[in-house]
């Protein structure tokens, strides 16, 4: 995990919009008036659903001045968290996690592919605008490894064959349905029996 | 109180103190590089971890309070391990660049390494790299070789006010920025640099120039304002390399402001070396003999009541005591040091002076700003000043907008109309003052240059008075004075002003009334020169060599011993650190000659005898370093210091201290510039170009 970059091209203004600006000031409501720059992280997380997935500076500073804080602790906060962009990603934003059980059941493969399918290297959006990968740590779904998620769906029990299929409809703006790619169910064990001895049919 | 065991040893503490405080108690040196007494605890350098009884591991003893009956120990195998542990990791990603570190000799870290360090090292992976930052014309960044102790982030949020700096990203990819890397917009950003105790943060100025142990050490004190902030001068042969701040808990702490500390490139340009004289409007260079002449045949040709002198912010005491007899012994009357028409009453020393001390601004419980931007006319005290609004929520207020002082303040009014409410006691402040404990009033040279000046100042001593808020225990009517020579050249009554007319020298000078003016140092003096013959002695070929007519070259203030009365009325010593440039004479010297080519007798045997002479008048005079007494029943019983005549009859047809309804504007110091010295430095006028740089893209102009 390096440092992340600061997108080149900032667009100049960034205001929530007014749906926006209704939600942030009820999350301002939950904490207390004299500390209320512990909301700086719903509303980053809020700019970054307004404007494509990805924070700008413009946007930093719009927050900094509405909590009124120092720009310089937006800017601490949104570089720490890995989940906050700070450049542009494409419409389907894919992370593929590589923590030890995923990368035990093959994760290099995926990335692989990724690297293939879509860009040579990490963060960069794919040529046709669509997709863009990254690698990043446990996604907390061990037991479906390897997996990405993309945007909010979890694409599980992968392999390479799976993960071409799945990115090639991501490249071509057809998503896939999520879930296992060996047709388990959530996280059922897979060839042993899915009911106990002698249990009827559910 | 609670007692500790450390090393066996039993050491009694004060509640609140940490184990750190506590070793350092008994004697025992911690090692740190986060830690640091000023700034508040991070803990996150785990350099100084100690062993602590019934604990299975050591303990950071900067973040653990101390508590009765611990039982710590600092000298075991198990800490030296733990410390020689910490070190290892510190140094796998710190550059092994010594050699070529500017910090080299100075530094925290190559230090310790002489204790915990390991001889080579276990990392075979490659060491981090980090792009260096920009911070401004003062600091200098080498990131790579950042240990993230963040002691600089703290000081820019905590000491200085302007939460500028931070650290982005996390764990071994944490750098430490300013926001888009934008320079540090504080008067004292560059303490950053003693505080860092590696070479990530250093002298941009000072790159490369030279290696501490080259330096000859000078301790003296600064004149660019008038608190005299505590300095060590490092020389190199006859230049002066750096600046750094001296500790004096009762004026800068350990802190100084970058004018202070990086003026003193300006000591090496623009420098007067010879005499020079004006021939057919052009300055050509002369000898000693010819310069002197021609001075004092002006002198004996012209009327010694049209003979004037003016000192510079920068003249010391001896300078001014001695220009003082040359002036008498020719019949001269007229001098002045004052820059611009202020009002001043020299009567009694508390009337110019900050009486509550820097130190009571950390005691007071409620600030009034009279017309003052204490962050440009007074740095150090401004630091102060925010030290008391971040411990204690001091409540600030302002007569007149000050701008950003780094911190809260409320501008309660900006006509001199609500100082007169709040004189006769009817505002919602004079409330506020009574009702405080130790209140601190502060009148700027801005509010004094008013119409008003008078009624301002001998107004407010006079409400503060009445309401027993100047005795002998806390005094809450404060000056802020602005220059280093203002105070001593007060107390050496080097003015001139009758009851009539605080502006003598001033109606005199606009009216071009002199007919030789002699200059002392002073460049800031404002006036259009018509026929007067000008003489210039002084260190920098500034504004007023422009116009001089003979120029005479004398040390600067690192090259001169002299006395300086601070703005709390602090008597202190400049030590000369250096020789001046060329063949310069010391001042006192110059008029010495003078004197005897005038009149055939020397002004002051030697130097000693001239300082004893300037001792006996500094007023209210107890020790150097010390305080003034002051006695207020003496001054209200003998002197009549209280009764001024206004007294209570503000409205009586008599009044004499006019009153004009005006709008207080504050007068911005050029920070940067504030001095011929400053004025030739090339940093500060790089910071300056800064600043206003960063001002336009704010203003969006």
């Amino acid at each position: 995990m390096t440092l992340k970059k600061v997108h080149d091209k900032q667009p100049e203004k960034f205001e929530f919009t007014k749906e926006n600006l209704e939600l942030a000031k009820n999350i301002l409501e939950k904490y207390p008036k004299n500390q209320k720059k512990s909301a700086v992280m719903p509303l980053l997380y809020l700019a970054q659903n307004q404007n494509n997935n990805w924070i700008p500076l413009a946007a930093l500073k719009y927050i900094g001045k509405f909590l009124s804080m120092p720009y310089i602790n937006v800017y601490e906060v949104a570089t720490f968290y890995t989940m906050y962009n700070l450049a542009p990603v494409g419409k389907y934003f894919i992370q593929v996690c590589t923590t030890s059980p995923c990368l035990l059941r093959g994760a290099n493969e995926i990335v692989k592919t990724c690297q293939k399918k879509i860009s040579k290297n990490e963060s960069d959006i794919s040529e046709n605008g669509l997709c863009s990968w990254t690698e990043v740590e446990c996604l907390g779904a061990c037991v479906n490894a390897p997996i990405i998620q993309v945007n909010k769906d979890y694409y599980e029990d992968l392999d390479q064959k799976s993960t071409e299929k799945i990115l090639d409809g991501f490249m071509n703006d057809k998503p896939l349905q999520f879930g296992s790619f060996r047709n388990r169910k959530s996280t059922a064990p897979e060839k042993i029996k899915s009911k106990l001895n002698g249990a009827e049919d559910a | 109180m609670p007692k500790i065991t450390i090393n066996n040893k039993d050491i009694e503490f004060k509640d609140g103190m940490t184990v750190l405080q506590a070793c350092e108690l008994a004697g025992v040196e911690i090692p740190r590089f986060c830690y640091h007494e000023r700034l508040s605890i991070a803990g996150n350098c785990r350099m100084c971890l100690v062993e602590m009884e019934k604990s299975a591991k050591p303990i950071a003893s900067c973040a653990m309070p101390a508590t009765e009956g611990m039982n710590i120990k600092t000298n075991t195998q198990m800490v030296e391990k733990a410390r020689k542990g910490v070190m290892e990791f510190l140094l796998t990603n710190h550059p092994l660049d010594c050699p070529v570190c500017d910090q080299g000799g100075e530094c925290d870290l190559q230090d310790q390494s002489l204790y915990y360090g390991f001889d080579k090292s276990r990392f075979k992976e490659n060491k981090r790299e980090v792009k260096d930052k920009h911070m401004g014309s003062l600091i200098k960044t080498q990131m790579t070789r950042c240990i993230h102790c963040t002691r600089c982030i703290r000081f820019s949020t905590e000491i200085a006010g302007v939460p500028e700096l931070g650290a982005i990203g996390r764990g071994e990819n944490m750098e430490i920025t300013t926001y888009l890397e934008h320079s540090m917009e504080s008067e004292l950003s560059a303490n950053v640099i003693d505080l860092c105790p590696v070479g990530a943060l250093t002298s941009k100025p000072y790159a490369f120039k030279a290696r501490p142990w080259e330096l000859k050490k000078t301790e003296s004190i600064d004149v660019m304002d008038a608190v005299a902030s505590n300095i060590r001068v490092d020389s190199y042969g006859w230049e002066v390399k750096r600046i750094l701040p001296r500790l004096n808990n009762n004026i800068n702490e350990e802190w100084i402001s970058d004018k202070t500390r990086y003026a003193c490139d300006g000591l090496l340009k623009q420098r007067l070396d010879k005499p020079y004289k004006r021939e057919n409007g052009k300055l050509t260079e002369c000898t000693w003999d010819e310069a002197i002449d021609l001075i004092s045949s002006k002198i004996k040709e012209t009327n010694p009541k049209t003979i004037a002198g003016h000192i510079g912010d920068m003249a010391s005491m001896e300078t001014i005591n001695s220009f003082k007899n040359l002036l008498n012994s020719i019949g001269a009357n007229n001098y002045e040091f004052r820059e611009k028409p202020f009002y001043i009453n020299p009567k009694n020393k508390i009337n110019y002076i900050f009486n509550s001390s820097i130190n009571g601004i950390e005691k007071c419980d409620l600030l009034l700003l009279v017309g003052a931007n204490p962050r440009h006319e007074a740095t150090m005290l401004n630091a102060r000043i925010r030290k008391s609004f971040v411990n204690k929520k001091l409540p600030i207020y302002s007569i007149g907008d000050s701008g950003n002082l780094t911190y809260d303040y409320k501008i309660i009014g900006e006509k001199t109309e609500d100082i007169k409410k709040l004189i006769e006691g009817e505002n919602e402040i004079s409330r506020k003052i009574l009702n405080a404990k130790y209140p601190i009033v502060i009148i700027g040279e801005s509010a004094l240059e008013l119409k008003s000046g008078e009624f301002i100042l001998e107004g407010i001593k006079d409400f503060l008075f009445k309401n027993n808020f100047i005795t002998e225990q806390w005094n809450a009517f404060n000056i802020l004075i602005q220059n280093a020579s203002t105070v001593g050249a007060i107390d050496l009554n080097f003015l001139d002003i009758d009851k009539k007319n605080n502006f003598n020298f001033f109606d005199k000078l606009n009216k071009n009334q002199f007919d030789l003016l002699y200059l002392v140092g002073s460049d800031n003096l404002d006036f259009v020169k018509k026929n007067e013959f000008i003489v210039y002695q002084g260190s920098h070929g500034d504004r007023m060599t422009q116009i001089a007519d003979v120029i005479i070259p004398s040390p600067a203030y690192t090259e001169q011993d002299g006395l300086f009365i601070n703005l709390e009325g602090r008597l202190q010593q400049c030590i000369k650190a250096t020789y001046p440039p060329g063949n310069s004479l010391e001042d006192w010297k110059v008029f010495n000659l003078l004197n005897k080519r005038l009149t055939n007798k020397e002004l002051f045997k030697n130097f000693h005898q001239l300082r004893q002479e300037t001792l006996k008048q500094v007023k209210n005079h107890s020790d150097f370093n010390l305080l003034p007494k002051t006695k207020i029943k003496e001054l209200q019983q003998k002197s009549g210091e209280f009764k001024y005549p206004f007294l209570g009859s503000l409205r009586s047809a008599d009044q004499r201290v006019s009153y004009i309804d005006e709008f207080i504007t504050i007068k911005e110091v050029d920070y940067y510039f504030s001095n011929s010295i400053a004025r030739a430095s090339k940093t500060m006028s790089n910071c300056r170009a800064e600043r206003s740089k960063s001002f336009k893209n704010k203003t969006g102009s």
